[in-house]
């Protein structure tokens, strides 16, 4: 039982990286690193060429 | 607080409320710190007290920043998080308010209770069962509140860093229940249900996610929004932050044992908590490299931006304490290090270093934005500077300290003569850990300056607002 459970372990393991390097998801993980960019109210800050008030 | 910096669609007010209490939080914690830090180099400060004393004030202190400060920076960004990834408003405002005003009522009496000796004896749970029982209620709260947002979400993926938290909450969930199941004797003692041994694994179960999921998956879950959004580019492999996350809580939930190496715990069990402990490695690295190489390409960014200094300087001690830690896990460094000042400067490696800087990186990104200016439009970006430099140097220095000192400690316990008699009393190390001590202050208190200063931003920050809100020329919010 002891040494199912490692298989076990190892499978859904192996399955995670199974699932997150399939090329044919590659896309939409892509996209899914956009989502905190989505909402920009305000743009990247870059220091030093925005106006500053003080 | 004026209404003015109310967003038209999020929950701010309580992002707002958690952000200040961080601030206020850290520095109560910090200071309390030094104080206890003090008390071991100079132990007249005990002043005699049994109130002022180290025992007492020590779980004060834990209490405070991991619980107060760390927590509220929890609250904060996870908040602030899930309502802008999820692009929806809270589930609930009330148990947005209950949460806030519940989790500081629980920090008001572990103020209360700890120095007056009220305490479980379980480290970091040392709180008493009827104030278990309000930080359970605010919990589900909190948690029931954080997945109905993501359960209502208006975008379709649920965003990696909302995984981390929903971890974080859920397992903090289960294992304070688990720790915490006591028997009352009055109203300010109780007894733990757990016998002997089983209580120790039970203990450092909860003990050691305190630090897994509370410290680390929480603030991975920090890292993973405000790293991209203060380079301003998306993390650098988001494939691998799907691998990192389960293999970070699959793993973490095993390691406890390795607290208690040479105890009572079935030998096996001990290597099982050490051998996990070492697979570890691979995961907290695989986030740590993630985090960093977000910056690919974007390096020069730090030359002048104190704030993603903040975050990145965060991540190398992150990346640091979890190479120290799987070490010190290993059952014969352990029998050096166990009970020696080098497991506090580990402990300090990770929370000054990275869980304090990665939430004061946060913080200086989120507060602008709360009082309606730009992410990262602090008053004074010197300031920040200051602040960093401050924060890194101190955390240098107590964590030098603790080393030297822990080291000494571990050799000089161990010393034997040729008669097998010991080389040294314990007084011995205690007197040659002085300097060690007083060092440590010195780091600390430079790291609590530094949360001065960022305190004096944040008002100086939040009172211009306030006198461009009265004066109308808030630029409204999109």
């Amino acid at each position: 039982m002891r040494g199912l459970g490692s298989v076990f372990a190892l499978a859904a393991m192996l399955s995670v990286f199974w699932w997150a390097y399939g090329s044919s998801r590659k896309q939409r993980f892509d996209k899914d690193a956009e989502i905190p960019f989505l909402e920009d109210d305000e743009s990247p800050v870059t220091r030093g060429d925005k106006d500053r008030s003080n | 607080m004026s209404t003015a910096f109310d967003h038209p669609e999020y929950n701010y007010k309580v992002v707002r409320q958690f952000a200040i209490m961080t601030v206020v939080w850290g520095i109560v914690g910090m200071a309390a710190g030094v104080l206890i830090a003090a008390q071991l180099a100079w132990p007249a400060l005990n002043f005699d007290t049994p109130w002022l004393s180290f025992g007492r004030l020590r779980p004060l202190h834990t209490n405070a920043v991991i619980f107060a400060f760390g927590g509220c920076a929890l609250f904060a960004t996870s908040y602030y998080i899930v309502q802008r990834t999820c692009r929806t408003r809270l589930f609930s405002d009330t148990l947005a308010s209950f949460t806030f005003w519940g989790w500081n009522v629980v920090i008001v009496a572990a103020a209360i209770t700890l120095p007056l000796g009220m305490t479980s004896a379980k480290e970091y749970a040392e709180l008493e069962w009827p104030i278990d029982i309000l930080v359970t209620l605010v919990w589900v709260s909190y948690v029931v509140n954080f997945l109905g947002t993501v359960a209502k979400r208006k975008e379709s993926h649920i965003y990696v860093a909302n995984w981390f938290f929903a971890a974080f909450m859920i397992m903090i969930a289960i294992l304070y229940v688990g720790n915490n199941l006591e028997i009352p004797v009055s109203l300010t003692k109780s007894y733990s249900i757990w016998p002997g041994t089983i209580d120790a694994m039970i203990q450092w179960w909860w003990g050691h996610n305190a630090v897994g999921f509370f410290l680390t998956a929480g603030f991975l879950g920090i890292m993973y929004y405000f790293v991209p959004k203060q380079a301003g580019r998306p993390v650098y492999s988001y494939r691998l932050s799907i691998v990192h996350f389960w293999a970070l809580i699959s793993i973490y939930v095993w390691a406890g044992g390795h607290h208690l190496h040479y105890s009572a715990l079935p030998d096996w069990a001990q290597t099982a908590g050490m051998v996990m402990s070492l697979i570890l490695l691979a995961p907290s690295w695989g986030g740590m490299i993630n985090g960093m190489m977000t910056l690919s390409g974007a390096w020069h960014k730090l030359r002048n931006d104190p704030i993603l200094r903040f975050l990145v300087v965060s991540l190398s001690f992150y990346g640091m304490s979890t190479f120290e830690g799987p070490m010190m896990s290993i059952k014969t460094v352990n029998a050096l290090s166990h009970d020696t000042d080098w497991t506090i400067g580990h402990v300090h490696s990770g929370a000054l270093g990275w869980v304090a800087m990665v939430s004061i990186g946060a913080m200086y990104h989120l507060i602008p934005v709360m009082f309606g200016r730009k992410a990262g439009d602090m008053y004074s970006q010197a300031l920040i500077n200051v602040h960093f430099w401050l924060a890194t140097i101190g955390t240098v220095v107590y964590i030098a300290a603790m080393w030297v000192n822990g080291i000494m400690q571990g050799l000089m316990w161990r010393a034997v003569n040729a008669d097998g008699t010991l080389t040294y009393s314990f007084v011995d190390s205690v007197a040659a850990s002085h300097m060690g001590y007083a060092a440590r202050v010195l780091g600390g208190a430079l790291f609590l300056l530094g949360m001065l200063f960022m305190a004096y931003n944040v008002y100086m920050t939040v009172r211009s607002a306030n006198q461009a809100a009265a004066a109308g020329t808030l630029a409204p919010q999109a």
